[in-house]
């Protein structure tokens, strides 16, 4: 009995191309100079498990050329070689090789083989001590489409340069075979999927009738089926019975190649050949063009189902496993009511009804939490972007990355990683100028780009900042007027002009570099984030570096948040700001005649905010410092005590954007809705300190 | 007056409602529904006139009371009293909800566009700019407001910092 191996292939390729990234950022990571046994190992660990799952499915290709890369590793991993750049670059060149070739099984496409000749090649030159093979790497995209007239399977390099046009099988189950609950005709039926099925049983070892006992299987068959199929297809459909039944397959080959003796034997496994008597019996399942059409399609949608899978973290599940029974309880109490309705359970009625408005809310929340991914999803490409763009252009170029587990909904993810790419690209090419130029400039050899994430007012706001040259306003002017973009007395702003490189067919670049200055431009970058309903900001200063702030409008971003209560109003503080919540003693607390009070933390001489001061809350419960409570938080570098009544409960709190219908309100970063139903403000810290000091 | 195309027979809906005792319109086709007082969440540092932000099926509206914009004098909300939630368009943010506070809604009124008075400038409790014009129907006079103007949070600050 075959079960679908390709169930598997799914998670297969995931956690492959997981352990490919996990290679990628630890081989990134390598302190060249104090290479870390453990980081070796961490990587070495994920080419085993590719390894070893590859060789699993068949994969054997992917197999063998993991193995050349572990036994590098491994070497490394020992101490017995020295941990180069050039080693590194060919093991880098080879996760990308590893990747292509995985994609391509994956969807079912062809292995670009010369280029993992190369990258093989590269490797066992780099482990039997030939130096500067990296060098030798012609860039990857010489390689698409390289080879595509090449017949290509799975495995079986040899095997492959011959047609093969079918296999004949030789299958004669043992005794047992149905007792193990396998089922011969479905095997038949699975092999008629695959192609062209003939099949002759012998009934020779049938019994006599009064000997027959009807659950062994004395039947034995000789199967051939036509068509273009690899061996490991076959091998799949009878993965069940191995040990229950004596196989014997053999390739057929076409006329035109005509088989090498050797490579039949090397294809035939034959454990024990059946000498048979065939009679022969109708064909198990005639398959039709029509039927083959199918089993292609759905390769295909399964290809496009797996792109769009999601990984969810198992604490979102649990909260939504939560939120289900919670329903289920409400459910059933309204129909126990239900059942004996009666008018004075009137109340008991509305207050179920609104139970269960409020849990359905509540799930439809959860379940729109569960497309929240951390950006680090998009960012953490870009380490071996400016690793790669650096090495190539030689430039020193340092990436920083901040706010990466800010959580975007999933399409944001998917439709921002490209103009972010196209916004890195350009910060490393075009903003970072070259190590002479910069040390010319008076700045540190090593540029900075700055890669950061993170929520204000109901937006996720992306910076992509560099410290590079910055925009040259005259220039992007004068090439505007050059292209016939702006009127030549157009008078512009310094921001207006920034926004000129959005224009279509806009682009300063002083020569096309295969890094940027290709294809995709700007606008298009712009068409992006506004298709996504934000929009891009420009900040430069010429010789200081720019900024490229992307805002996007972001209802379904999530938030750990601490409820806190001021008089009868009940606000949300970031629970990523606070630092920790204190009582406070009178002999702490200092007041500067016009500039407020500061009370003494560990030597800090911190601001105290009174919220009900600067919100005008009514009634607040706590008008003495000694009273309430205070609440160290800190933002955007600013630390300051929040005075407050009292402190309730942590929940994950929905942003909703106080914007979309009214405008900012300075204090407050956003909206969001409580369990209750009514809305509660989102504090915003910067935003506190400023009304703090008007 | 309205830069609208006036042609004879060119009617609009307009919804009446009654603030102190005197009859408001607004376009019947920028009502999204009319909601019954509810408590709502204030907004700090906001003019007195908007009340505070209700959560709308997820989504944060605010609520401006109109007596409160005009300068009236104030009431208790009483079961009768109602919001109509209202989209608008705004230059800034696009389309918008916003709801006010109204004592209570009367009626729905066809106008022939060709009716629709220009407001005069004295008299009127209400600075011409936010008005589309003046409507004199069988039951009195109706001041129609134009609520895009109004309603514009832009303008609110311009309060704010009046204020």
């Amino acid at each position: 009995m075959a079960i679908d191996m390709a169930q598997f292939h799914q998670v297969f390729f995931e956690e492959s191309f997981e352990g490919l990234d996990a290679m990628e950022s630890g081989l990134l990571n390598l302190d060249l100079g104090d290479v870390n046994a453990d980081d070796i190992n961490t990587i070495f660990r994920a080419a085993h498990s590719i390894k070893g799952g590859s060789g699993t499915f068949g994969f054997t290709s992917v197999s063998d050329f993991t193995h050349v890369m572990e036994t590098l590793l491994d070497e490394m991993r020992d101490g017995r070689r020295q941990v180069t750049r050039p080693a590194v670059d060919v093991l880098l060149g080879s996760v990308d090789c590893l990747r292509d070739m995985l994609r391509a099984i994956q969807n079912g496409g062809e292995i670009d083989r010369t280029s993992v000749a190369e990258h093989k090649a590269a490797l066992d030159g780099v482990v039997n001590g030939t130096h500067d093979m990296a060098r030798e790497f012609p860039a990857e995209s010489e390689h698409v489409g390289a080879d595509t007239t090449m017949m290509t399977t799975m495995e079986e390099p040899a095997a492959s340069e011959m047609q093969i046009v079918g296999w004949s099988i030789a299958f004669s189950p043992h005794l047992n075979l149905l007792k193990t609950g396998n089922d011969p005709v479905r095997m038949f039926r699975e092999l008629a999927m695959l192609g062209e099925l003939t099949s002759t049983v012998d009934m020779q070892g049938v019994p006599d009738i009064y000997d027959l006992d009807p659950e062994e299987c004395h039947l034995s068959w000789k199967l051939k089926v036509l068509g273009d199929i690899a061996s490991t297809e076959i091998d799949e459909v009878f993965d069940w019975v191995e040990d229950d039944c004596d196989l014997a397959k053999q390739a057929i080959y076409s006329a035109v190649a005509e088989p090498a003796p050797l490579a039949v034997t090397e294809q035939t496994q034959i454990l024990k050949p059946a000498s048979i008597e065939p009679i022969t019996i109708p064909t198990v399942a005639q398959p039709t063009a029509a039927e083959k059409e199918p089993k292609k399609e759905e390769s295909k949608t399964s290809a496009s189902k797996a792109s769009s899978s999601i990984r969810v973290d198992t604490g979102k599940i649990d909260t939504l496993i939560n939120m289900v029974g919670e329903l289920v309880i409400t459910q059933s109490m309204l129909s126990l009511i239900g059942e004996h309705f009666e008018l004075n359970k009137l109340d008991q009625l509305k207050n179920g009804l609104s139970q269960l408005e409020r849990h359905t809310r509540e799930l439809q929340e959860s379940v729109m939490n569960i497309r929240m991914l951390p950006i680090s999803f998009v960012f953490s490409r870009f380490p071996r972007l400016a690793h790669d763009i650096s090495s190539k252009l030689g430039k020193k170029i340092e990436l920083k990355l901040v706010g990466e587990n800010t959580e975007v909904d999933k399409t944001v993810v998917e439709l921002l990683s490209d103009p972010l790419v196209h916004l890195v690209r350009n910060s490393l090419d075009h903003g970072i100028e070259m190590p002479e130029l910069r040390r010319a400039a008076g700045k540190p050899e090593t540029g900075t780009v700055i890669l950061k994430a993170y929520h204000r007012g109901g937006n996720i706001v992306i910076e992509v900042s560099d410290d590079g040259k910055g925009l040259d306003k005259d220039k992007l002017r004068a090439k505007a007027i050059e292209k016939g973009l702006i009127a030549e007395d157009a008078i512009l702003s310094d921001k207006q002009c920034f926004e000129l490189i959005f224009m279509p067919g806009f682009s300063t670049a002083e020569k096309l570099t295969d890094i940027s200055g290709r294809g995709v431009g700007m606008d298009v970058v712009r068409r992006n984030i506004q298709a996504l309903g934000g929009n891009i900001e420009i900040i430069s200063e010429l010789g200081k570096g720019s900024t490229m702030a992307i805002h996007l409008p972001l209802t379904l971003a999530i938030l750990d948040g601490q409820s806190i209560a001021v008089g009868d109003e009940t606000y949300i503080l970031p629970l990523g700001s606070i630092i920790e919540s204190l009582n406070i003693k009178e002999d702490r607390v200092n007041r500067v005649v016009g500039k407020g009070e500061t009370f003494l933390l560990r030597g800090e001489y911190l601001p105290i905010i009174r919220i009900h001061e600067i919100f005008n809350v009514p009634k607040p419960k706590a008008t003495k410092l000694t009273d309430g409570l205070l609440v160290v938080v800190e933002g955007q570098g600013i630390r300051c005590g929040l005075f407050i009544d009292d402190l309730l409960g942590q929940q994950q709190v929905v942003i909703k954007s106080l914007e979309a219908n009214y405008r900012r309100v300075e204090g407050v970063s956003a909206a969001t809705i409580l369990g209750d139903g009514s809305v509660a403000l989102i504090l915003d810290i910067p935003g506190l300190v400023r009304l703090a000091n008007q | 007056m309205t830069s609208h195309s006036l042609s004879e027979s060119q009617t609009e809906q307009f919804l009446t409602f009654e603030l102190a005792g005197e009859a408001y319109g607004i376009e019947i086709l920028k009502v999204q529904e009319i909601r019954g007082w509810e408590p709502v969440r204030k907004l700090p540092n906001t003019p007195d006139f908007v009340k505070g932000a209700l959560n709308l099926r997820g989504s944060i509206v605010p609520i401006i009371d109109l007596r409160e914009r005009f300068h009236m004098p104030k009431v208790e909300y009483t079961p009768t009293t109602v919001v109509i939630v209202m989209c608008l368009e705004t230059e800034t943010t696009g389309a918008a909800v916003m709801g006010i506070v109204a004592d209570a809604v009367s009626d729905v009124l066809d106008i022939n566009l060709a009716d629709i008075k220009e407001a005069p400038n004295l008299g009127s409790k209400i600075n011409t700019h936010y008005m589309r014009g003046m409507y004199v129907s069988k039951n009195g006079m109706v001041m129609l407001l134009d609520v895009d103007k109004l309603l514009n949070p832009e303008e609110f600050i311009d309060i704010i910092e009046l204020q």
